[in-house]
């Protein structure tokens, strides 16, 4: 399944209850305010790294909130918009957490 | 304008995610123009709007950091940022962009708008305003 999170891990719990929620196989995409979750050095960054699950951070929303690649919590992999239709594509399902 | 107030306007929320920070900034700039005391709060994820390197030109959405620099030309200098919610997001001063302004009694010197302060002084600074405005 793939999961979208699209909130700020510091202003909503969609984060924490989606990571929660992860099953084996299981892939997520930050995007929108979600992406600030991708960041490092933050209070939520245990959320991310501490998961087993691939976690993807759609490219054009950290551009637009001014996210660079050296800010990125290691193992988190950049996708374009072509990559968030493959991600729907290649998954089951798709929930989003909103 | 009959009197001045000082105003001050809280900005908790992520840019671009929600409307709230372009909408706050825009009446910001309307306040200004009508010769108020007004200054800035950036707590929570308000923190965001100013981070710096903001480029939205593959997402279709307008790149609004780049006004946060005119804020200075209507004597708005006073922009307060939380080191709290600097620090839970893992952010320092050097994040954010470097908001200046000139200060007209000090022959134009060019300053910093940007003064970060801890809860308890932010606090101390919404007891002495006479209207407070949350975006």
């Amino acid at each position: 399944m793939l999961h979208t999170v699209n909130k700020s891990p510091y202003s909503s719990d969609s984060l924490k209850l989606c990571m929660a929620y992860m099953q084996s196989g299981d892939v997520v995409l930050l995007i929108e305010d979600g992406v600030y979750a991708a960041m490092k050095g933050g209070a939520s960054e245990a959320l991310v790294s501490g998961s087993s699950a691939k976690v993807y951070a759609l490219g054009p929303d950290l551009k637009a909130r001014g996210i660079t690649s050296d800010k990125l919590i290691d193992g988190i992999e950049v996708v374009g918009f072509d990559g968030f239709v493959n991600l729907a594509a290649e998954n089951d399902k798709v929930q989003n957490w909103l | 304008m009959s009197e001045t107030k000082k105003m001050l306007y809280i900005n908790r929320n992520a840019p671009y995610g929600t409307v709230y920070a372009l909408e706050g900034l825009e009446v910001v700039l309307i306040g200004a123009a009508f010769e108020q005391d007004v200054s800035m709060a950036f707590i929570g994820d308000g923190v965001y709007q100013i981070l710096k390197g903001q480029d939205t030109s593959e997402s279709d959405m307008k790149n609004f950091s780049p006004t946060y620099n005119a804020l200075g030309d209507y004597e708005v200098t006073k922009l307060y940022v939380e080191q709290e919610s600097l620090d839970e997001r893992g952010l320092t001063l050097d994040d954010l962009m470097p908001l200046v302004y000139e200060d007209e009694d000090d022959d134009w010197a060019e300053k910093p708008s940007i003064v970060v302060l801890s809860r308890t002084e932010l606090a101390g600074v919404m007891a002495e305003q006479d209207v407070l405005f949350n975006f």
